[in-house]
């Protein structure tokens, strides 16, 4: 066993895992915070997306002390203290960007990552990004809309309600 | 205007906000103390004889709390299934035993052959390596019209064959439809695969049993799509357990489209194991686990004819369908290719006579079950693509042919035993038309041919049969379920509401479009209505959510429930104002004496009913909580008319959805917003279907489509923006809220305009294929464009 110590979502975290031990497991058994979800074994779907020092990353594909020291933020931590949505989060809702809500941390961690190297991205772009992130449920228009949206971007002509 | 609240409104989904912050609630999410992990060894040979399983050297390895093997439920029940289909010959169809744990025999690629129960996944994992199995290996049993033949390798010993039924439907008609086609002026004829697919809600399953020594007491958290049914299922015919000591749990659940409907051995396995360990059990699916056990969907293989007269109307249809049921019945699927599938072969068409032949078959694969539209998809699949093949054929415009053959008077008894309440297939069409803009499709056909593009496109029509019902009905039919819906309405003294349904939500957000209907039924704010679902321990019996029924079932027994909770409102209301019953109406959160300024507000009634001081006693019990349950009439059917647009590249075979339009008759709506993102879902799903996803065996029964690498799930970038209109609204006749069902017109509408729109740009480079098949693979045009 080994002692990791990181930050998470601006708060320091340590615990004792065993070298297999992933980042997601680590976040979801050591920590208790379930936000953060599994959805495959084979690094696709992008329900387990978090940041690392800034970086999106597959917590599933990175062993917990890798991330020995790293700032760690994940969809736990992404709202204001008194738990106002961020830009993000709060655009998912209004254009109904997630129905059962389990892709959605990956999700909405994938569009801020997009969000901050690319501040107006086209659909095409948005699109191209989402490759690593599944969802069965909304058929991607709404998400790639409310990306769009939280861009500041107007998706007024975009059809639907 | 839209509406802000209420019936009709755009609400924001409240369930979002826990969503949003990493605050659900999914099985996985929950640990019980002091749990104990299985491991599930399942079978990597499809087909043999399952000698032994040597535990010695597992058995006391680290961590090791106990080791099961299918022994071990020799006493236990089989994994039931709810549906008895009756053949043609009036027999009852073959029903194997489906062991929790493989027993004598391996019959799947998946199939679980031991359980070990360990501290830790891990150390349940190394144990299971060292689990010795001698399993002899047989012919596999892949390829439908094989298994069937004579003298093929039987999937279950104890059966007569690999047939588990050959349903006729409706057989008494066969005669004059088969006299039909000997008359037609033309006949069309297909041949087509309705491919296997794997349902993928991106939650996998997971199920975890707990025991109280103390009280005796089960809990089973799993994720369900109707966990009333569960513990019926499980309790009363596997476990033995009666329901007062069983308390099911279905939480948030990330997603279900059908495949979390069913009642699964591991839910079984964690509930017997938790009594057996004295601790509870968790059993978290992984992906490929999910691949290889969770219920797959689809799965037919059709030869349908049409037979047209000389003005080309319909004058008979003619289908023969194998329909693979894997290799045990799970829980519904009997039901999908009969009675979800052959009442649908009338479509939206007059067609007097039909006749459908089903055989569905085992063979050494996962179990098939229902899948978003489950039947309906089949159906409608096989149906628009012959009619668009029989406009072709004839040299007339597809729309044209359709519109000739419209059912246009409503009630509609169709030759196939159901009756259209109403819809307008007219009205759909021509909103289509609108909406796809075919007046523009030739500059931009011509726009894409300027780019070494083709261009096509492809419309079809949908009916589907929603809300299955009434019990007494489909109880005839096979069904050993009640398909009614409860609800119980409890108002809190100071007005406050909690809606207990037996339905379940797990992505539809019924949490908002429930809480919608309460409140402007009685004229208050929405966030005074709280909506519970999903715990058998604080809900009404209720059959759950599936087949598109939650508003038109579950709603119908909130409507009821709520009518009593205010028809008794009322009496007290008029005993606090002094006024008749008859004279006092509720509007807008008070009730009110017609014709004067007299009238007490909804909190006032409330906490009179809870602090009965000035109350009719004598009258009236005080408290304000209704139950009602309620049994539909009728299904519901919901119609649309859909307009795909594709793009060829013939350079590499790859197909791109340019444009879609949807037109949906849903009936009333109560959320315009959550209705179109169904629809967005559905359509992904359908788009996926007929262009990327496929369930693949080999010969030898092995999976080859086991995980997101090899099963091509639909991602952003494969998919279009979708245009998507429900205005035009023939509200149901029979169930109080007008409403219809929206939850799979998407997936059931969409695959046949994809491949319609495929053959009309292959055409367009004169390739005339006739049909090509799902999914339509780059690999596939190509071959195709070069034959």
């Amino acid at each position: 066993m080994t002692q990791v110590k990181m930050t998470v979502n601006g708060k320091a975290a340590t615990g004792e895992v065993e070298g297999r031990t992933l980042l997601v497991q680590f976040l979801r058994e050591n920590l208790g915070m379930t936000g953060t979800h599994v959805g495959c074994d084979t690094s696709q779907c992008g329900a387990c997306v978090v940041h690392v020092n800034g970086e999106a990353v597959k917590s599933c594909s990175m062993l917990a002390v890798e991330a020995q020291g790293a700032e760690v933020a994940t969809i736990e931590g992404q709202a204001a203290p008194d738990g106002t949505l961020n830009t993000i989060q709060q655009a998912f809702q209004d254009h109904h960007g997630l129905q059962c809500g389990f892709c959605t941390p990956g999700m909405v961690m994938s569009a801020a990552a997009l969000l901050k190297e690319n501040p107006k991205p086209t659909e095409a772009d948005v699109r191209h990004y989402l490759d690593g992130n599944i969802c069965r449920c909304t058929g991607y228009h709404n998400i790639v809309k409310a990306i769009m949206a939280a861009s500041g971007q107007d998706v007024g002509t975009i059809a639907a309600e | 205007m839209p509406k802000d609240s209420g019936i009709g409104a755009s609400s924001k989904r409240r369930e979002d906000i826990r969503f949003l912050t990493g605050e659900g609630n999914y099985t996985d999410d929950i640990n019980v103390n002091g749990q104990a992990h299985v491991y599930f060894l399942r079978s990597d040979i499809a087909h043999g004889t399952l000698n032994s399983v040597d535990t010695s050297a597992a058995d006391g390895m680290e961590g090791v709390v106990k080791i099961f093997t299918g022994a071990d439920f020799e006493a236990v029940g089989s994994v039931p299934c709810g549906w008895q289909v009756t053949d043609k010959h009036g027999e009852p169809m073959q029903e194997p035993r489906h062991p929790v744990l493989a027993h004598g025999k391996v019959r799947h690629v998946g199939e679980p052959i031991a359980a070990v129960v360990a501290e830790t996944l891990e150390q349940a994992r190394d144990a299971a390596e060292a689990i010795v199995l001698d399993i002899s290996e047989l012919p596999a049993v892949v390829n439908m019209k094989d298994a069937v033949k004579e003298g093929a390798t039987k999937v279950h010993d104890d059966l007569t064959s690999n047939l588990c039924y050959d349903w006729g439907f409706v057989e008494e008609n066969k005669g004059a439809v088969d006299e039909a086609f000997s008359n037609a002026a033309h006949v069309t004829t297909l041949e087509l695969t309705n491919n296997r697919l794997v349902a993928n809600p991106m939650e996998p399953r997971v199920a975890v049993g707990d025991f109280a020594r103390g009280t005796g007491d089960h809990t089973l958290y799993t994720t369900s799509q109707n966990p009333h049914v569960i513990r019926l299922l499980m309790g009363a015919f596997v476990l033995g357990i009666p329901e007062h000591k069983l308390r099911v749990v279905a939480p948030d659940v990330g997603g279900g489209f059908g495949t979390k409907i069913f009642h699964y051995q591991e839910e079984a396995f964690v509930t017997f194991a938790a009594k057996a360990c004295n601790r509870a059990v968790k059993w978290t699916s992984s992906r490929s686990e999910a691949f290889m056990s969770d219920a797959h969907g689809r799965d037919h293989v059709t030869k349908i004819e049409l037979a047209l007269d000389k003005d080309h109307n319909f004058m008979a249809l003619r289908t023969d369908t194998y329909a693979n049921m894997g290799a045990y019945l799970s829980t519904f699927a009997p039901s999908v290719p009969t009675w979800l599938h052959g009442t649908l072969m009338a479509g939206n068409y007059k067609t007097p006579l039909i006749y459908v032949n089903v055989k569905a078959v085992f063979t050494n694969t996962v179990p098939v079950d229902a899948y978003r539209g489950a039947g309906r998809p089949e159906a409608t699949y096989q149906l628009e693509r012959l009619v668009d093949k029989a406009a072709h054929e004839l040299g007339v415009d597809p729309i044209k042919l359709r519109r000739q053959n419209f059912v246009t008077e409503f009630p509609y008894a169709t030759p196939v035993a159901v009756e259209y309440d109403t819809g307008d297939y007219v009205a759909t069409m021509d909103k289509l038309e609108e909406m796809a803009d075919i007046a523009g499709f030739k500059k931009r056909r011509e726009a894409s041919e300027a780019k070494g593009k083709l261009r096509g496109f492809g419309v079809n029509c949908y009916i589907e049969a929603c809300g299955i019902a009434p019990s007494n009905l489909v109880g005839q039919l096979g069904a050993r379920a009640g398909l009614f819906e409860s609800c119980t309405v409890r108002v809190n003294a100071t007005g406050g509401l909690v809606v207990m349904t037996g339905s379940h939500s797990h992505g539809q957000g019924h949490e908002t479009s429930f809480a919608q209907v309460v409140a402007d039924m009685i004229g208050i704010d929405e966030g005074m209505v709280e909506i519970v679902h999903g715990d058998t321990a604080n809900t009404p019996m209720g059959m759950g959510t599936y087949g598109s029924r939650s508003l038109a079932v579950g709603g119908s027994a909130m409507v009821k429930a709520t009518e009593k909770i205010i028809a008794k409102a009322t009496k007290i209301a008029s005993h606090l104002l002094e006024a008749s019953e008859s004279d006092v109406e509720l509007k807008d959160g008070a009730f009110t004496v017609a014709g004067t300024d007299k009238s007490v507000a909804w909190g006032d009634v409330t906490l009179a009913a809870y602090v009965p001081h000035n109350y009719p006693l004598e009258e009236i019990e005080p408290g304000l909580e209704e139950t009602a349950f309620y049994d539909p009439s009728n299904f519901t059917y919901p119609s649309g008319a859909y307009a795909c647009e594709v793009e060829i590249d013939p350079e590499t075979g790859q197909v791109t959805v340019e444009r879609f339009s949807a037109a949906d008759d849903f009936g009333n709506i109560v959320n315009p917003m959550i209705v179109t993102g169904q629809v967005h879902g559905g359509l992904a799903q359908g788009i996926g279907q007929a262009l990327l996803e496929n369930c693949a065996y080999d010969a030898d029964g092995q999976l080859l489509s086991a995980s997101y690498m090899d099963y091509a799930m639909p991602r952003a970038s494969d998919l279009p923006f979708y245009d998507v209109d429900h205005s035009c609204q023939t509200p149901c006749t029979h169930n109080p809220l007008g409403v219809k069902g929206c939850g799979e017109a998407g997936a059931i509408g969409s695959p046949p305009a994809v491949v319609n729109a495929v053959l009309d740009a292959m055409r367009s480079a004169g390739k005339d294929v006739g049909h090509i098949d799902m999914p339509v693979s780059p690999n596939r045009v190509w071959e195709a464009m070069q034959g």
